[in-house]
């Protein structure tokens, strides 16, 4: 735990594989960078890796004042142990008020090692962030530009809001997708500031037999059209509906829980609190009666056209567009109709 | 070679059904008619450690901190044969944060005594954290493997654990002790076992069998409810059908880090997702109907 500092900078932890950027540290930059001149201080970013002083140019131009570069080849591949030596040595070092990681499985793994080694917060799973000035109820002194921590809890049933007045830094993991990502700002620069860290055999316990990482075959962030089917599709073969009509206007497929669950199709298209979190142009829910969870990925969508047969279905509450009835008759009328205007 | 495991479980409200029953007038969660069910990926955690002692010998503690009522998942572990069960259970510990939760499991792993091996599940749906794993071993000192799908390798304390890492999967070797937190494709957890069941069932926690003393002698003094509670749980621990109950001075827990105290983050505000019935276009489900939609859509630039 370090002592509250209203000096500090605020930090994202930069991930990166194989020297690419995770693309959820830019969304983070942006936000690090709005939390920043709002708090009148800088942003930082922390890099660890192998060969990464290229990576730093893209930090800046997305808002860093300044880039911790770590480079050590025994950081080529994430572990826990010494990725937490290096962002407990650094934060301690610097003091930072806010540290921001993405709620990726390496932020969730490292986040939490790093606050236990603090003996800091961490709130997981952000979907927002604010600062505000905040009275505890119980001691009722005024807390200034204190980092509210903003996520859906009990299942995606609540949102809860979490401070931390005095156990700095202020950390939270913050889910994928959900800040905007902004324009690179190619006029701006910053400070390159070069750390080293030691790193002894303690925080270098695991060792990598081998790794096998998947090229991304759904882009469902990336998408403007999504169509989701759920559990009301009723079968894998009645699915393929789901597909045609995501052909037919060029859109990308996703699933709620129910439909991945039943084997519908695979878990990488999986919408919602455990799945992607998306905000295309348009979203159609498909057999999804739209329960907290599913809707927890996917109400910031532009604009979303609900069929389902339940008029009582959730999914309806955050749609414009409804249509009560049998997923099985209603998409190929769909696509029939896609048809006609092409 | 043995290994000695202790698996860490949770009861939690089955936050993943919340089903009309379950909804308030005003569009807020009712907590009370959610049930408790056994967190569901602490049963795949447990699951992974009976299978590393049916391959190699040695033992599966299970340990959770609730209420008492949470003595039920341990019941549900001894049916599917956990050897040692242990109820963590102090109003001191209410309202822990993630870094409270883990510094207490910590302390009462310590009290285990020696094990090679701990199992959490990844998260558990109440909060979804997934940070009570790695903050524990943080607090024990021992390397974390998150993530765990399967076991590759245990031999002479070296593990071999392919984890997910959500667009693919490693494998990493460490040396044991080491904690793994464990996900839902890991592993089919295994039913309860009949004959356990029957002979698990009566299984108490002394907290558990002071209130049914209580509700089976309404009427009788202080002084002979304890007379009954002692006879019986003598009759239990004859049995070994006790279930070990232990509280915050037992694990020797500073109590400044425990509870409220022993937590760095707060809860500020909770606001209910109120279901809200706004008014949507409603399309009529005929041919007509949806080439009405697909022309708006069009005309407003949403696609095409």
């Amino acid at each position: 735990m370090i002592e509250p500092n209203r000096q500090g900078e605020v930090w994202v932890f930069a991930e990166q594989e194989d020297g690419s950027l995770h693309e959820v540290v830019l969304e983070l930059c942006g936000k690090a960078r709005e939390l920043a001149d709002q708090l009148g201080v800088g942003v930082g970013v922390v890099l660890p890796g192998r060969d990464v002083q290229s990576l730093a140019k893209p930090l800046f131009t997305h808002g860093a004042d300044r880039v911790y570069l770590v480079e050590d080849d025994r950081l080529a591949h994430y572990q826990t142990g010494s990725y937490c030596r290096v962002m407990s040595t650094l934060i301690e070092k610097h003091r930072p008020q806010i540290v921001i990681y993405g709620a990726t499985p390496l932020g969730r793994d490292l986040g939490p090692r790093v606050a236990s080694t603090m003996r800091a917060g961490l709130t997981a799973d952000c979907t927002d962030l604010e600062i505000q000035n905040v009275t505890d109820p119980r001691t009722k002194v005024e807390h200034e530009n204190l980092l509210l921590q903003i996520r859906p809890a009990f299942g995606g049933n609540i949102i809860a809001t979490i401070i931390n007045y005095d156990w700095w830094p202020q950390m939270a993991t913050v889910r994928e997708g959900v800040m905007p990502l902004k324009e690179a700002d190619t006029s701006r620069d910053g400070e390159l500031v070069r750390e080293s860290v030691e790193l002894d055999e303690s925080v270098l316990a695991l060792r990598l037999i081998k790794r096998h990482i998947e090229p991304r075959k759904v882009n469902l962030k990336g998408a403007r059209v999504i169509v989701a089917g759920g559990g009301g599709v009723g079968s894998k073969d009645d699915f393929e509906l789901i597909q045609h009509l995501a052909g037919a206007i060029g859109g990308a497929v996703g699933a709620s829980r129910a439909a991945v669950d039943s084997g519908f199709i695979g878990k990488e298209h999986q919408i919602g609190q455990t799945g992607t979190t998306v905000r295309p142009a348009l979203y159609i829910a498909a057999g999804i009666s739209g329960a907290v969870q599913h809707r927890a990925g996917m109400e910031e969508s532009a604009k979303i056209v609900a069929i389902n047969t339940d008029p009582d279905a959730p999914i309806f509450s955050v749609a414009q567009y409804g249509i009560v009835g049998d997923v099985k008759k209603i998409i190929p009328m769909m696509i029939k109709a896609i048809k006609e205007k092409q | 070679m043995p290994y000695d495991s202790i698996v860490c479980v949770k009861q939690v409200p089955d936050t993943a059904n919340v089903t009309a029953e379950a909804m308030k007038e005003d569009g807020t969660v009712n907590r009370a008619a959610l049930s408790a069910i056994f967190n569901p990926e602490d049963l795949h955690a447990l699951e992974t450690a009976l299978e590393v002692r049916d391959a190699h010998g040695g033992t599966v503690t299970v340990l959770t901190m609730g209420p008492p009522k949470a003595a039920e998942v341990l019941r549900e572990c001894l049916y599917r044969g956990a050897d040692r069960a242990i109820l963590l259970t102090d109003r001191g510990a209410a309202a822990s944060d993630t870094l409270a939760t883990s510094y207490i499991l910590s302390q009462a792993i310590r009290t285990v005594g020696h094990y090679d091996l701990v199992f959490c599940g990844r998260q558990a749906i109440d909060g979804d954290t997934a940070q009570v794993g790695p903050q524990i071993a943080e607090k024990l000192g021992v390397p974390q493997i998150t993530y765990l799908e399967r076991v590759v390798d245990l031999d002479e304390n070296v593990i071999q654990v392919q984890r997910n890492i959500g667009q693919g999967w490693e494998i990493v070797e460490a040396t044991l002790p080491v904690l793994i937190t464990v996900i839902d494709t890991a592993n089919r957890p295994r039913p309860c076992a009949a004959k356990k069941v029957m002979r698990y069932k009566r299984a108490r926690a002394m907290t558990e069998l002071a209130g049914e003393v209580k509700d089976d002698l309404p009427e009788a003094s202080d002084k002979q409810r304890q007379a009954e509670l002692e006879r019986r749980s003598r009759s239990l621990q004859d049995r070994g059908l006790m279930i070990e109950q232990w509280d915050l001075k037992r694990i020797g827990a500073e109590l400044e880090r425990c509870g409220i105290a022993g937590s760095p983050t707060k809860v500020h505000r909770i606001q209910a997702i109120v279901l809200t019935k706004e008014g949507f276009t409603e399309i009529p489900p005929t041919e007509e109907g949806v080439r009405q939609l697909v022309h708006e859509l069009v005309v407003d630039r949403t696609w095409g």
